[in-house]
Formats: structure tokens, C-alpha cells, sequence
């Protein structure tokens, strides 16, 4: 055949691509199961990270008996801990058919408010209850997510933790960073009238070095004032659908 | 005999007297973003060294049956397969790693070293011998991507490896991390003196005037 006319152009074109096609359809299905263990395994150690189980406390967990930190170890410290799970619907009730641990927030906060489910989590260790929720929102150029700790009061911020997709490295990239995520612990998400406040990231505030633990503020990132408001907004967007289920604990407590 | 230095030279080449970064000054983007740490920079090494040398190969092999109309877009085809191939598996098996190379694997494909060999020899020679010019070029990119990076993680956060190296005694005293070295405009200047010093070793790199 003539390498020069269309039709040869054609047709290896035809060709090419339905191999590479292929080739790449069956690579994706078989590495599927390993990507999805590893979003799996980084996402309870994310949530465990919250609760001041961070690498190095799960390495010397698992040294101590004997274990090398694994998937199976991970998800063992995860299970051990983290003994309720529950999707909560807008009104605060728990849905039942749902599984907390396997809701995308990606595609969630996308739902109507009433739509959604509300994924917490509820840990107990050494004696201290801690609730977990995930947070989803918009940064400057890209997804932000995290995961918030309270202790037993459902008030006070135990431990944070940050990701996003594509803010700029050096700039709202240090949402990330440990001295950033250090700064909420100890802050409070309502003030002392019971109202919702949520914790806002502001710029310039009167407190630096983040002493003052009831003015529901962190410092901001100097040059990053996009992304730490998408933090701010994303805290008060996602904490807010869980108030309803914090009242009825209080309520049941006294 | 005479074939088999020819392979040799195909291999050590790159490494240093035709060296894709320090003397063809290829692929600087990607060199400059991922050394701030030495793993993701082997990682990034390897991966480039895999896609260089199977898309010259693969290319190569039926570089007498590519139409010549759609040459570039065939080739783009073939390396676009090939980079996806390697993201999805460091996805599988270094979720750690590809999380820090982000979107730098897949820029692999905009890699001007990958297209440039390509064009300049796999579609003009044998597929074993574009297969060792890709291994030789992709290891002359890690070569140098691992040398700025030894120097960028060492002095920026005092650590290889994510070992700690400069002891702590160093710190009390008051030794500080050079958080410079941690920017990209650091890895130019480290880079640039990189290419200083092999030329000064290397006279006849030098451009004549």
C-alpha cells in the first residue's frame, strides 16, 4: 500500500490508538485495587494524624509489637480506635444504610444540603473521646480538604489536617504544614453563648502567636489570603451541617 | 568490535560530554521543580529513563511504517501511552512518591528531552541502539536531577533520604537550615554552577566565540 495516501494515514492512525487504547484500559483495571488501597490507607492515617496519632507514634506502636507500619497494621490502629462511624443526615439523625468511611466528599458537597450524608467519625483512646469530621472545599486554584478533631466537648479542636490539589508551593501550600495545622489545636467553634463561630483565618489578627484560644482565630498565611479564606469558609461550611448532632449529644449528656 | 563501543558510547555520552540538561539545556522545568528532595528526584529519574527509552525503542521499531504526515502526533501518542502507563503505576506502588511528583509525571510527556531523541535518533537508527540512547539519556537526566538534589535536601533541611544527616550538636551550635535551597530559583543557581564546574573540568564544552 502506498505509505503516502490517506487511507494508509488512516488506518495506521486507527491502529495506534486502538492498542494504546487497550493496553492503557487494562492497565487502569489492574492497578485499581492498589490505588484504591492506598487512598484508603492514607485516608485513615490522615484522621488518625488528627487525634495526635501521626507517623511516628504509629511506627512506635507498631515496633512495640513487633509490627512493621503496613496497610494491615494501619487499618488494625484504625479499627482499634475509631469503634463508631456514623453518615448523618442535615437534621443530625444517622442514616444507617450508609457507610461513613466510604462517601467521597468530592462528589458530596456537591448534593443539596438535605441530599447529603455527613460522614463523623468517633474515636476512643487512652480513656478520651474524640469526634472526627472531613471537610471539603474550594482553595484559590483548587480542591482543599481536611479533617478536624474535637475532643469530648464537641468544642475544642483537637488536631487538624490539611490537603489540596493545586494551591502555589510556598504560598497557600503551607496550609499543610505542621506549623500551620498546629495553630487550631486548643481553638474553640463556639463561643461561650453555644453559637456556632467556626475558626476564621485571618490575616493580620491581633493575636500572632495564637494565645488566645477563645477568639475562634488562627493567623493567616502571609501571601495567601485566597487560600486561607477558603479554609475559613470551608471549616464554617462543613462544621456547620454538624451542630444539629452536637446539640442532641449535649442534650443527652445533661 | 567496533559495534560494541558504539553501544558504549551510546550509553556514557549522555552522562556527561552530551549531557541532555547541562549541555543541551533540556528539560530544565521539570530538573528545577522536583530535586528538593533526593527520592522524588530518583523517582522522576527512572521514570524518564523508562519513558525515553521504550518510546525510542517502540518508535524506532516501526519507524519505517509511521505515515510521515502524522509523525509528531504518532510519537506524541506513543510517549502520552507510555507516561500514563508509569503515573498509573506509581499510583499502584509509590503512592507517597507520586503524590509528591503531582503533575510532573505527567508533564513527562511535554519533556522536550523524550520528543528531541525521538526526532534526533530513534527514527533514524536500530531499536536496540535508540534503546541504550534512551537508557544513556535518561540516566544523564537522573544524574544530574540526583546531584541538585543531593545538595538541595543536605543544605535546605539538613537530611538524605529523609534521614537526618547534620547532627544535632551542628544545631545547638547554631547551624541553621538554608531554607533557600529550598525555592526553585536555588536550584537554578545550584544547576548553574553544576554547568560551571563541568565546563571549567570540560574546556571544550564551551561554545567558541
Amino acid at each position: 500500500m502506498d505509505r503516502n495516501s490517506n487511507l494508509y494515514t488512516i488506518l495506521f492512525a486507527a491502529v495506534i490508538v486502538t492498542v494504546s487504547a487497550v493496553l492503557l484500559a487494562v492497565a487502569v483495571m489492574v492497578l485499581k485495587p492498589a490505588q484504591e488501597r492506598n487512598k484508603r490507607q492514607e485516608k485513615m492515617t490522615d484522621i488518625m494524624y488528627t487525634i495526635g496519632l501521626d507517623e511516628t507514634a504509629l511506627i512506635s506502636k507498631a515496633a512495640a509489637e513487633g509490627l512493621q507500619l503496613n496497610y494491615k497494621t494501619i487499618e488494625k490502629y484504625f479499627k482499634k480506635y475509631f469503634l463508631k462511624q456514623y453518615a448523618l443526615k442535615a437534621d443530625g439523625t444517622v442514616d444507617k444504610s450508609i457507610n461513613a468511611f466510604d462517601i467521597n466528599m468530592k462528589a458530596e458537597v456537591k448534593k443539596p444540603v438535605d441530599k447529603q450524608r455527613f460522614p463523623i467519625f468517633i474515636a476512643q483512646m487512652d480513656g478520651h473521646k474524640y469526634y472526627v469530621i472531613p471537610l471539603y472545599g474550594k482553595g484559590l486554584w483548587d480542591d482543599i480538604w481536611g479533617y478536624i478533631a474535637l475532643e469530648e466537648d464537641a468544642n475544642t479542636v483537637k488536631g487538624v489536617k490539611f490537603g489540596h490539589k493545586g494551591e502555589t508551593p510556598g504560598l497557600g501550600a503551607e496550609i499543610t504544614k505542621k506549623w500551620f495545622e498546629k495553630q487550631f489545636v486548643g481553638e474553640k467553634i463556639f463561643d461561650k453563648d453555644g453559637t456556632f463561630r467556626g475558626i476564621t483565618v485571618l490575616k493580620g489578627n491581633k493575636d500572632p502567636e495564637n494565645k488566645d484560644k477563645e477568639d475562634h482565630e488562627v493567623d493567616a498565611i502571609s501571601g495567601a489570603t485566597l487560600t486561607s479564606n477558603g479554609v475559613t469558609r470551608m471549616i464554617k461550611e462543613r462544621l456547620q451541617h454538624y451542630v444539629p448532632f452536637f446539640k442532641k449529644i449535649k442534650e443527652q449528656k445533661n | 568490535m567496533a559495534k560494541k563501543k558504539k553501544w558504549k558510547d551510546l550509553l556514557v555520552d549522555p552522562l556527561n560530554e552530551n549531557n541532555p540538561i547541562t549541555v543541551q539545556i533540556l528539560g530544565i522545568c521539570s530538573a528545577l521543580a522536583i530535586t528538593v528532595k533526593l527520592m522524588p528526584a530518583i523517582v522522576m529519574g527512572i521514570s524518564v529513563m523508562v519513558v525515553v527509552a521504550f518510546s525510542n525503542f517502540i518508535v524506532s521499531l516501526i519507524r519505517n511504517y509511521i505515515p510521515n504526515r502524522i509523525r509528531i502526533i504518532v510519537q506524541l501518542l506513543i510517549v502520552a501511552t507510555l507516561v500514563i502507563l508509569v503515573d498509573q503505576l506509581l499510583k499502584a506502588f509509590a503512592y507517597d512518591v507520586s503524590k509528591q511528583l503531582s503533575v510532573f509525571v505527567g508533564l513527562i510527556i511535554t519533556n522536550c528531552i523524550v520528543m528531541g531523541r525521538l526526532e534526533a535518533f530513534a527514527l533514524a537508527n536500530k531499536p536496540i541502539d535508540s534503546f541504550l540512547d534512551g537508557i544513556g539519556n535518561g540516566a544523564g537526566y537522573s544524574f544530574v536531577l540526583i546531584i541538585v538534589a543531593f545538595f538541595r535536601e543536605l543544605l535546605g533541611s539538613g537530611t538524605l533520604l529523609d534521614k537526618k544527616i547534620i547532627p544535632q550538636s551542628f544545631y545547638d551550635a547554631g547551624y541553621v537550615n538554608n531554607a533557600m535551597m529550598l525555592l526553585p530559583a536555588m536550584a537554578l543557581i545550584t544547576l548553574g554552577i553544576y554547568i560551571w564546574v563541568q565546563r571549567s573540568l570540560y574546556p571544550q564544552l564551551t561554545e567558541k566565540e
